[in-house]
């Protein structure tokens, strides 16, 4: 009994407290989001360091349903850090747009629950109800702006998708079990590789699909850019992060977990996937105006990336994928707090014309901007650099090297309009100047600015965090 | 004298530190003291850039051009994985040192007066780009060297798109996403060769000494890396058909960017085919060296026939640089002495001369903003000294003899003819079409009548360009009658570096 609490800690700790503030607000007499707010972010820092603290415990709790190992420490780590980051982001945000509420945190809070029950996932209920938890928290966030029709659309076509894409998973889940007998990951494991039968095939097929619709890969993308630019920036920031990540790892258990014994089954669908989110991504980002939209096929072309890490199911496929992940998630969050400084005297805006002549109006802005455009686009020394590479030496190791090439020529057409943005903030004359950004939003900005300025690469960083990031990879061997 | 020193480090990374160092003083400064320092900051880079001048020729006279094989290696553990922080020095890599470090004070003498807006920051990208150059020649890492490579293309984005001329933003698409699309190809085939170690030698390494003497990689598949490699070689140096960014780039460039293009980013191609094709790939590249032969010759020949149509005269000497660079893809895939000393000495003058070239076009679009040949004519009788210069470079541009340009190109013909007398037929044919152009220029600019009455008042060179051009003047002529300077540190790698390939392609049935 007390081992499990041990190795549950971190859920438990959020679980806690999001129904204590939960209850706390409900029954307070003023707004008392600020509060809320500041204290939820100790939770998630909390949470994302306790297992660490704990001696990162391992084994499985409440009888095999959930697993601890390194790797969800490794993803209790980053989700809670970047969750943190994203939430202290939305502050100043809602406070402008007097849409400070406190349940705001709380759903952060329960969302990042159920993500860190998704990475801890051992059977096919626990991913399930990871998945619902968190994506029930989202749905409520896309719309969170309720007076707004766009936020309300957002919610709303969020939801109806997203119901579609649980279907999926869930009708790939009872055709596992209908055929393999089993809910746990290590015993369906066992089944598979004895011989798969095209039942528990279909059934995977589905449940990567319904994942997919998570990870907004394509073709299963067409909610992404019309919930990123209808959702408030705030939670635009936090969708684009952590809950992709959180998807990855999961699609990563998966993979090399119950279906490591059909590799050659999934790898096509991941194939598949992984090439047409690159090229739609890359694509269709060239003709966007909305510096939101753009984000939104950023990130589709980037899990397709990630995809090429994990397509070669490997243990470096899946230490590829953390990496790329995680210096993903830290250019997102800090892009993030650059597009949330977007604000003049009438309020946001949005468009990337907008940013024209930032380097003459807000330099460090500008610099830091630039170096984000850089780094995603994948030209080293920056760290998005080292993050592709790492990705895409995998694929090569599986013998896949036409995938990569097709890779590294979406990163290509990607480049132009990352660089169209950077066109904009150092070559066009400014149309009107930024207010002044609150102190949390430029520290934020600059340091996911730092952290992907080759700091990390220096020998001292890059050593222990690679080990770090191995064994976590390792664990799902 | 330096066993115990990081002196590569120290070279490679004083610009670096003195780019950070300026941007600090930039954050810490008021508005007032920020007016002052962006007067001030040439300066500083000035005085930078000289130090690492003076350490790069300290390192020079240090370097013992006996010995083959690398030399002021460092080694410090890095990304792990067998990719470690490695740098050193050969007789062929050090002379380019020596060239990007005796280029980037001249380049940035050069911007003090001609560059008005947003100096500081000019100055920070101009030393970044510094230590991106000088890493990519000394790195023995392959994905330290695709690092460095690579992160040329951002300052150099940056000092083309925001101080080039009117179009710019163009140019400095092209430039950026030509060069990036060559460049992927190359990381591809590298991640390969990363991935290809591990099974081949047991443990996976980048580090270019082992890849280069353990590493043998079967034939059909070399080619294909080959093609790889190239791809990103040949768009950086520029070959026909593939060198439509350059005139391009060169055009709006600042005069110090046309400079840095052509003195040294060229040169990165033509680094990369003798570091890393010749001897990673040798069976491939003797296969595929007819390919390069018949490039090269339409290179000189087409380029000097496109020069002498120009009416910018950035762009014709733009063009002028492809062809040049011709000769270095000519005599490097020779495979025999004379080729490859000529090749690597074509690109040392070359880097001389058409910065030079550069500065001069720089001094007159400095007193009139236009570079249309036809504006200009009868500068002589305004401007003696200038015309002087422009005589001097105009004429190694040729490849007169008695300046280095002659040596070049005549290396480089004798090794081509060694392999085939028709292609050092097609390329003499291309020094006649330069003298074409390169005389057409001159008498256009310097000679005939003076028609544009804006060039009544304009002022013969000053001190500060003087300083600028008489260095380049100095060694075009030095080189151009004492080779040996050149030639005796690069000969011994250059031997060794034909062995290998010989033995290589022996090896393989060849």
């Amino acid at each position: 009994m007390f081992n499990t609490i041990t190795l549950f800690a971190p859920q438990l700790v959020l679980a806690f407290f999001a129904s204590q503030l939960l209850s706390t607000g409900a029954f307070a007499k003023k707004n008392i989001s600020i509060g809320v707010r500041n204290f939820s972010i100790f939770v998630l820092l909390g949470y994302s360091l306790i297992g660490f603290v704990l001696g990162q415990p391992t084994g499985t709790a409440f009888k095999g349903a959930l697993i601890i190992d390194n790797f969800s420490h490794y993803m209790n780590l980053i989700i809670g850090l970047s969750a943190a980051a994203a939430l202290a982001l939305s502050k100043s945000f809602f406070q402008i747009e007097k849409l400070d509420r406190f349940e705001f945190s709380i759903l952060v809070l329960y969302c990042t629950l159920g993500m860190s029950i998704m990475v801890s996932a051992n059977t096919l209920l626990a991913l399930y109800i990871g998945i619902e938890m968190q994506s029930l928290a989202l749905y409520v966030m896309a719309a969170f702006n309720r007076d707004s029709l766009r936020s309300s659309e957002a919610g709303l076509k969020y939801f109806v998708l997203g119901a579609l894409s649980s279907g999926l998973l869930l009708y790939g889940a009872s055709l596992i079990y209908g055929f393999t007998g089993s809910i746990e990951f290590t015993q369906i494991s066992e089944v598979v590789s004895s011989g798969a039968s095209p039942g528990v095939i279909a059934g995977m097929v589905f449940l990567l699909c319904g994942l997919a619709f998570k990870i907004s890969a394509a073709p299963f993308h067409m909610w992404t850019p019309d919930v990123y630019e209808g959702a408030p920036t705030p939670v635009t920031a936090f969708f684009a992060s952590v809950p992709k990540f959180a998807a990855m790892a999961l699609i990563a258990r998966l993979l090399v977990g119950p279906f490591e014994g059909i590799v050659s089954q999934w790898q096509q669908v991941i194939v598949i996937f992984s090439v047409l989110s690159m090229f739609i991504g890359a694509i269709g980002a060239l003709v966007q105006v909305n510096i939101k939209r753009l984000m939104a096929y950023s990130s589709i072309a980037n899990m397709g990336f990630a995809l090429v890490a994990l397509s070669a199911g490997t243990e470096t496929g899946v230490k590829g994928m953390l990496i790329f992940m995680s210096i993903y998630v830290v250019s997102v969050i800090g892009i993030f707090a650059c597009i949330l400084q977007m604000r003049i005297r009438d309020g946001m805006v949005e468009n990337i014309n907008d940013l024209a002549g930032l380097s003459r109006t807000n330099r460090s802005l500008a610099v830091v901007l630039t170096i984000f455009m850089f780094s995603i686009m994948g030209i080293p020394p920056l760290l998005g650099f080292f993050g592709k590479f790492f990705a895409f030496i995998p694929a090569i190791d599986a013998g896949m090297v036409w995938l990569v090439v097709l890779a590294l020529i979406a990163s290509v057409i990607g480049a132009f309009y990352y660089l169209r943005l950077v066109k904009i903030i150092w070559g066009d004359e400014s149309e009107h100047d930024f207010v002044e950004a609150p102190k949390t939003l430029r520290g934020i900005a600059l340091i996911s600015s730092l952290l992907v300025f080759p700091v990390l690469i220096l020998p001292l960083v890059s050593i222990p965090t690679q080990s770090l990031i191995s064994r976590a990879a390792s664990s799902l061997f | 004298m330096f066993e115990n020193y990081p002196i590569l480090s120290l070279i490679t990374f004083i610009p670096l530190a003195g780019a950070l160092l300026l941007i600090f003083m930039a954050r810490v400064s008021s508005v007032e003291a920020q007016e002052q320092l962006s007067q001030n900051a040439p300066r500083v880079a000035l005085v930078i850039s000289c130090a690492v001048f003076f350490l790069a020729m300290v390192l020079t006279f240090d370097f013992d051009s006996t010995k083959p094989g690398f030399q002021f290696v460092e080694t410090t553990k890095w990304l792990g994985g067998g990719i470690d922080f490695r740098l050193g020095v050969d007789g062929i890599s050090i002379l380019f040192v020596l060239l990007t470090t005796f280029l980037t004070p001249l380049c940035i003498l050069a911007s003090e007066k001609s560059i008005v807006s947003r100096k500081l920051e000019y100055m920070v990208a101009f030393l970044i780009l510094e230590t991106l150059m000088i890493g990519t020649f000394v790195s023995l890492d392959l994905i330290l060297f695709y690092l460095f490579f690579e992160a040329v293309l951002i300052p150099m984005f940056i000092i083309i798109g925001v101080w080039g001329g009117k179009n710019r933003v163009y140019a400095s698409y092209k430039f950026f996403l030509y060069t990036l699309l060559g460049s992927v190809l190359m990381l591809a085939a590298i991640m390969w060769i990363y991935s290809y170690s591990s099974v081949s030698l047991g443990a996976a390494s980048t580090n270019i000494e082992v890849l280069i003497n353990e590493l043998s990689i079967p034939k059909q598949t070399q080619k294909w890396l080959w093609l790889a490699f190239f791809a990103s070689f040949a768009v950086k140096m520029p070959m026909w058909p593939v060198h439509t960014w350059l005139p391009d780039a060169h055009v709006e460039a600042p005069t110090a960017g046309s400079v840095i293009l052509a003195g040294i980013l060229l040169k990165l191609g033509g680094y990369g085919f003798l570091r890393f094709s010749l001897t990673l790939f040798p069976n491939a590249s003797l296969e595929l060296a007819p390919l390069i032969f018949w490039m090269s010759v339409i290179a000189i020949i087409y380029t000097s026939l496109i020069a002498y149509r120009q009416n910018d005269i950035k762009k014709l000497i733009a063009y002028s640089s492809v062809a040049h660079m011709g000769f270095v893809t000519m005599g490097i895939f020779t495979f025999n002495i004379q080729g490859l000393q000529g090749g690597i000495y074509q690109m040392l003058s070359h880097g001389i001369i058409s910065g030079a070239l550069f500065f001069c076009v720089g001094v007159i679009y400095d007193r009139m903003h236009t570079r249309e040949i036809s504006n200009y004519g009868g500068l002589v009788k305004r401007m003696p000294i200038y015309a002087a210069f422009f005589m001097l470079f105009t004429m190694a541009n040729i490849g007169l003899p008695g300046t280095s340009g002659f040596v070049g190109e005549m290396l480089t013909m004798i090794g081509a003819y060694q392999v085939s007398p028709w292609i050092a037929l097609g390329a003499a044919m291309g020094m006649i079409f330069s003298a074409v152009y390169a005389l057409h220029l001159y008498r256009e600019v310097i000679f005939g009548e003076q028609k544009n009455p804006d060039l009544d008042d304009i002022k013969d060179i000053n001190i500060r360009e003087l300083i600028v051009l008489t260095p380049l003047a100095f060694l075009t002529i030095l080189f151009g009658v004492y080779p040996s300077l050149i030639t005796d540190i690069t000969s011994v790698s250059v031997e060794n570096l034909i062995i290998n390939f010989n033995a290589a392609t022996a090896l393989n049935g060849n």
